[in-house]
Parts: structure tokens; sequence; C-alpha cells
């Protein structure tokens, strides 16, 4: 029995209220990308935000000075986003050692605690409490508020798994006031309770559950299967009444009602009660077949018309139950040969069941697939909820490889196009390039020199730098005169000397006076000058870039894409083996539990086809005895009336004797 | 006979409640394959990353490359149905939203709605989108924005709703 118990007890704290993706809501955005990558995590597209949120942080990282991005802002929300994407698609060990890496780094001690937590919450899922109860242990100082109940349950969670259930009831007292996980919380400390032995505080805390107020779906359901859980206990104990009380509490349209209804029979059974327990087990033999606990209640009911002595009623209902057996054993038949076909997995893979959150349930709706409500438990389970999506993201996996080898088909040629395109061109815009990049580099030298002479005006006065091209001629001319006149003396007369200076007089005067407005207008030209030559670096830098560009959007690609082709082959090997593997292990669960399902209901027609003999045999007993006892009755009352007459009637002696000796060859 | 009744009636409910696995598939066996999706899974995402960085290098060289990002201001009396940009005048994408988009918008998240390339220069974008408020009726807003495309890459966030956004609800922003 303590077996049993602790059985419940182990499967049950199970309960957790926690959300594998802890992000629900992004903070105040400082790069757009991580936005994105959120925008696809806040609706389940997993692989996308985890694809997006990779790049973005190998991009920061291979920053030379990260610290100046943006994206530093996000930093430690990035980090714990992936870890937490990551886990929502079920990559538990690239998130642990994510999340590991933040522990071990010089981090705030909260967001170390934080990182510690998670990575503990990991673990426990991963069934492995013993690594979960070390990870927890390392958390030092407080943690942050809006996680201090969830760590508290958490560890609660993983002492009840670790045995330590007296650490576990003391942590879960300490917050049963909370109204995070209020229900779970109840549940845990009645399940710790049960497992310390505290059996009185158990079924204390689970009946404070059972008759907890709230509109919560998991709640509610929580509370039925605490009522359940303790009516059974109850029925244990040999306490009927009060299992009773328990069972009535459970919703009738809860996902435990069937159950709840099937023992409420046996409660009433068990006080002796059986046209009571026909009541609970009729509602149940109105409601789907192909529950357990309809298909238990299909034998119960005739058990109880046999108790009541309604042999020929019991007779009938073993009849009717065992053509519903022989039924349900045909369509497990009929889905048992579905799933081994296949058609079970491609039903899985049905784009339909994508968009319907019900699809599970609904699987049985689509042709040629098999009777999904047998299986239901079985996929409700951890292990098969898991291989199912495991078998999901590889068929999307799949996709997405097949998709991206035929673009890069596609890109192949697409550069094959650029390079016949830009091949030929280029040599002869090259060509023309290289002259115009001459002519180029002369003007830029030249206004370089321009530049410096201006500069070097505004050190030291030089207006013959600025002087006129005619000023300059008039200049040269003079030159020349003084030259022949040097050579010819006797035309250097006075007068002509005169002349010549008052013409160089004029020139220096015009020169010198002119040279501020001058100066002026030579910045002014160099301004715009400028503007020409930035206009003309530009559309330089700009031909560079495009030629470039042009060269770049074909060269350099063929090895990578040869590379990446063969890295998307062998992975499409890789993903069609675990998938062909991973199917085969959904359909032998599938199908083992079909058969489980069958042997169950074979052994129940079989049940059904004694009893059903037995129930005519006593039938026809019941029916045999009754006719005796009319018999009887009557021979009695002639025998009576024949005593009153003996008297009478002399003659009759010898005709009595015989009526006598038939009677008794009659009862013999 | 009426307790061993009940026994059996119980040890069939508890069996029939945990019992999830077959024998013949052991939970090692579940746990390596789950490691090989998971291992396949990392292989998938690296390899996503090289193709992600090839297809931009690729198509959306960076001095051409531009973006178009939406996301809600923090309002909660808004659905938004449908958006349009449009580019000089030219259609450059559509969308209508479903339910989780929404949804994902409202908690922060940011959707690329195109990328593309562009010149550098001015362009004129123009954006309108139809909305549902919660006082009823439909809402059709539509509001201009000149970019400057510059030698880099060009990225523009579209804000619906919000409290700096003009009289057509709409907020740009470059990033």
């Amino acid at each position: 029995m303590l077996r049993i118990l602790k059985f419940i007890a182990v499967s049950l704290i199970a309960f957790n209220a926690t959300a594998e993706n802890t992000i629900d809501k992004a903070p105040v955005l400082k790069d757009i990308f991580y936005g994105e990558s959120l925008f696809y995590a806040f609706q389940d597209k997993h692989f996308d935000a985890i694809s997006k949120l990779d790049a973005e942080l190998g991009q920061f990282y291979a920053l030379d000075n990260p610290s100046l991005d943006p994206f530093n802002q996000h930093i430690n929300h990035a980090e714990f986003s992936v870890g937490s994407f990551e886990l929502a698609y079920r990559m538990h060990q690239r998130a642990g050692r994510a999340i590991k890496s933040i522990m071990e780094s010089s981090l705030n001690q909260k967001i170390r605690n934080e990182a510690a937590y998670r990575l503990a919450q990991i673990y426990y899922r991963k069934n492995q409490p013993g690594n979960a109860l070390d990870i927890l242990e390392k958390i030092q100082g407080e943690m942050a508020d809006e996680l201090r109940v969830d760590e508290i349950h958490l560890r609660a969670q993983v002492y009840i798994s670790t045995g330590k259930f007296s650490e576990a009831i003391e942590l879960l007292k300490s917050i049963e006031n909370e109204d995070k996980y209020k229900g779970y919380i109840l549940y845990n400390l009645g399940i710790a309770y049960i497992q310390n032995g505290d059996e009185k505080e158990a079924i204390e805390a689970l009946s404070r559950l059972g008759v907890l107020s709230s509109n919560d779906r998991g709640i509610l359901a929580l509370k039925d299967k605490a009522n359940l859980t303790l009516a059974n206990r109850m029925l244990e104990k040999g306490s009927p009444e009060l299992a009773k009380k328990y069972f009535s509490l459970v919703r009738l349209n809860g996902p435990f009602a069937d159950r709840a209804l099937l023992g409420m029979g046996w409660v009433n059974v068990s006080l002796g009660q059986f046209k009571k327990a026909l009541v609970p087990w009729a509602i149940l033999q109105e409601r789907e077949i192909t529950n357990e606990s309809v298909q238990e209640s299909l034998l119960a009911v005739p058990y109880a018309y046999g108790q009541l002595n309604y042999f020929g009623q019991a007779a009938l209902s073993y009849g009717k139950a065992m053509d519903n057996f022989g039924g349900e054993i045909d369509r497990l038949q009929t889905s048992i040969k579905s799933v081994r076909e296949g058609k079970f997995l491609n039903a899985v893979l049905d784009k339909q069941a994508e968009r319907d959150k019900n699809w599970l349930h609904n699987l049985r709706d689509l042709q040629e697939t098999p009777e999904t409500r047998y299986i239901l438990s079985l996929m409700a389970s951890n292990d098969f909820q898991q291989s199912l999506k495991n078998y999901q993201d590889l068929a999307e996996l799949r996709v997405r490889l097949s998709y991206w080898l035929s673009s890069l088909d596609v890109y192949v040629e697409m550069i094959e196009i650029r390079r016949k395109y830009y091949e030929p061109l280029l040599p002869v815009v090259e060509k023309q390039f290289k002259k115009l990049d001459a002519r180029i580099r002369l003007r830029l030298s030249q206004r370089d020199r321009l530049d410096q002479r201006l500069k070097s005006l505004a050190i030291a006065r030089r207006p013959e730098y600025l002087a006129t091209a005619e000023e300059r001629g008039i200049q040269d001319k003079l030159g020349k005169i003084e030259l022949y006149l040097s050579a010819n003396p006797q035309h250097y007369t006075d007068e002509v000397r005169a002349r010549i200076s008052r013409l160089k007089g004029v020139l220096h005067w015009n020169i010198n006076k002119a040279y501020h407005e001058r100066l002026t207008n030579a910045y002014k030209q160099m301004q715009t000058l400028d503007i020409y030559i930035n206009k003309l670096n530009e559309a330089y830098q700009s031909f560079v870039r495009t030629r470039q560009a042009a060269t770049q959007s074909y060269e350099g690609y063929d090895i990578p894409i040869r590379q990446l082709k063969t890295k998307i082959q062998a992975i499409q090997l890789k993903v069609n083996g675990v998938m062909a593997r991973q199917g085969r292990l959904i359909e032998t669960l599938a199908v083992n539990e079909l058969e489980r399902r069958r042997n169950l209901l074979e052994e129940y027609q079989i049940n059904a086809r004694f009893a059903l003999a037995e129930s005519y045999d006593r039938a026809t007993k019941k029916q045999q005895k009754a006719e005796q006892e009319k018999l009887i009755q009557g021979i009695e009352e002639d025998k009576a009336l024949q005593q009153s007459t003996v008297d009478e009637v002399d003659a009759g002696d010898a005709e009595n004797t015989e009526s006598e000796k038939v009677t008794e060859e009659v009862i013999q | 006979m009426m307790h061993k009744t009940i026994l059996v009636f119980l040890t069939i409910m508890i069996l029939n409640s945990f019992s999830l696995n077959a024998a013949d598939v052991t939970k090692e066996q579940i746990k390596g394959l789950d490691e090989q999706v998971q291992d396949i899974k990392t292989d998938v995402i690296d390899l996503t990353a090289d193709l992600l960085q090839l297809e931009e290098k690729l198509l959306f060289p960076s001095n051409s490359q531009f973006a178009l990002f939406v996301s809600l201001a923090d309002v909660e009396d808004l659905r938004l149905d449908a958006i349009q940009v449009k580019l000089e005048n030219k259609v450059l994408a559509h969308h209508l939203y479903t339910f989780r988009e929404l949804e994902a918008m409202q908690k922060g998240g940011v959707q690329k709605i195109y990328t593309g390339n562009i010149k550098t220069g001015e362009h004129k974008l123009v954006i309108s989108y139809i909305a549902k408020p919660s006082s009823g009726g439909e809402l059709k807003r539509s509001a201009s924005y000149t970019l400057k495309k510059g030698v880099g890459p060009k990225f523009v966030e579209i804000k619906i709703g919000g409290p700096d956004a003009g009289d057509q609800g709409l907020e740009f922003k470059d990033w």
C-alpha cells in the first residue's frame, strides 16, 4: 500500500505551472533587431527567434568595442532570452550551457542567481533533481523580487524529489499565502506531507485545495485531482463515506470526472448500496466509449444488477458490453493497422494541425487516421509529447534545409548571370576609370597647391600672388622692355626710364590696392571649388564602391556556397535518419498503447462472456426455483384440499398416492 | 470479497492513470533520440547563421540595403488589421495581421516588413494602415516620410500609435 501511495505521490508532483519561455514582454528597445527576434519568439517561432538573436549576439561579440554598440544595453536580457528560447525549442543542452556561462561570469549577483534558478529549472524538468539541487545551492544573497516565489517553489519541488520532505514542507508553508502557484503550492504541500508520513496534515492541505475558489482551468483540474486523490486515500483507509464526499466534489465536466463517477459507484458497492452504484455508472455509460472508465463501467453495471439479483438485466447488460467491446476491439485493430501504415505520422505532420491548438484530439477527424482517443493519455505524457514535437521540428528543419538547398542553386545561377554581365563590362569601365582617375588626381593636386598658397598668404602678405592675368602680362611686358633696353642702352633715355618706373608704380599700386578684396574673393572661390571637389570625391568614392560591389556580387562565392551545400546535404542525411527513428519510436509507443487497450478489452470481453454465462445460469436457476416453489405451493394447496375431503371421498386413495409420486419426481 | 473488489478497482485506476510508456521503448532510447535532435537543431541554427549572412551579402549589400520595421506603441485600444507601404508611389509591401502577430507586437516585438535595395538619396515613403479602435468602426490613416539613404544600410521603424505620433498616428524613426 505504501508503494502505491508513493507511486501516486511521485507521479503527482510533476505539476508545474511555469511556462518555458519566460520572456513575456520586450524591454524598451535600443536595438531594432532584438525587437525582431522577440517578434518571432512571442509567436512561438523559436527557430527564427534563436537564429536572429544568435546572429545578433555573434555580430556583437565580433565588434572591436562592443560596449559602444546599442545592443550592449540589451546584452543581459538577450543572453537570457536566447537561453529561454532554446528551452522553449527543447534545446536543453545548449540552453544549459548558455545559462551556466552567465552563472560563472562576473555579472551582478541577482543576474547570476536568476541564471542559477533557470538552470536548476532545466535540470528539474529533465528529471535530474540532484543536479537541480546542486545548482540551487549556488544561489547566494537575494533573488530578484519577481522570482522569489518561483525560486522557493522550485526548491521545494526539488526537495520533494530528493526526499527532503520536511524542508519542502517548511518552504511551501512559507509561501502558501502567495497568489502565484496558489493551487500548486497546496498540492505539493499535500504530497510532501504524504511522503513525510503526516497523513492528517496532507489531508488538511489537499482538502483546502479541494475547496479553493478559482476560475483558472488549471487550478480547477488540480482541485479535481486533489479530491480524487483524497477519495482514493479514504477508500484505502476504509472510510467509504468520506471517499464519497470527496468523489462528489470532483466536477462532472472536468478531466477527472469519469474516474470520479466510476469511483463513486465502487464506493456505493463497498457500502452494499448497489442500486445507488448504478446511478453514477449510468451517467458514465452515456460518455465516450473509448474512455477506460466508461469501458470498465460496462462491466460494473451488470455486476451491480447481479448483486441485486436482477440476473436477466445483468445478462442483457453483459451482452451489450460484449457487443461494445467487440466493436472497440475492431476499431483498435484498424487503428493499429493505420499506425503501422504510417498514417498517424502523416496526420501529425498535417499542415492543418499547425493552426489547430486542439490538433492532437482532432487528429481522429482526418481520414484514415487511428482512433486517437485511445492514445490521449499517452499523448499527454511528457515523453510522447516531446517525441511528437521533435518529429514535427525535424520535419520543419527538413523543409528549411531543402528550401536553403534550392535557394543556393538559385544563387549560383544568379551569380553566373552577374558574372556574365559584369565581366566583359568591367575592363572597359576600368580603362575609362584609369584615365579619369589621372585627371581627377591632377585637379586635386592643383586644388591642394592653391589651398597651400592661400594659407601662406594668411601668414605673409604676397599681393603679387593675386595679380590678374592682365597685370601679370603687363609685368612680363615691362620686364621684356627693361631687358631690351639694357641690351640697347642708346634707347634707354631718362624719359623712358621714368615712364617704365611710373608704369611699374601704377601696377604695384593697383595690385596692392586690390589685395584684400582679391584675397577675400580667392577664399570664396576656394570654397566654391571645394563644393565641386567634394562632389568629385563623392562620385569617385561611389564609383569605387560600385565597382567593388559589382565585383563582390559574383566573386568569392563559389567555395562558400559549395561548402554550405555539402553541410546542408550532410545535415539532411542526419535529419532523415533521426526522423525515421523518431517516427518509429512514436509509432511503437502508439501501437503499444493501442495494443494494451486492446488486450484490456479482450480481457474484459472474456470476463463479460463468463459473467454472461453465469448470469444466464443464475437467471435460469432463479426461474426454475420460482417455478418449483410455485409448483410446491400448488401441491400443498391440493394436499390441504384433499385432506379436507378425505373422509368424503374414499375411492380416491389410490389416485392421491399416484399424485404424490409425481410431485416427488418433479421435485427430484 | 468486497475489499478485494475495491482494491482491484484502485489498482486499475492507478495503473490506468500512470501507465504511459510501453516496456519496449526505454527512457534511454527517448533521451538518446532527444539529444540527437538537439544536436541537429544546433547544427541547423549554426548553418542558418552562415546562410543568412551569405544571403544578405548577396541580395542586400550594405551600400544599398534598406529595411522597414513595424512596431506598435503601448496602446491596447487599437487593433491593427493591415498595412501598406509605398516607396516612390509604388507598393513595396502590404500585410494583413494575424492574431498572433498582433499579440507579439503588443508585447513589444518588431516586425520586419520589408528588406530590399535602394539607391542613395532621398525617397518618399507613404504608409497607410487600417485598424479597429475599441470604440468601434474602422480607422484608415496614412502618412508620408522622406527617407535619406546614405552610403550605409538604412533601417526605418514605423511606429503606430503612441504619444509622439502625429494626427495620423504614425511615428518614424531612423536606426
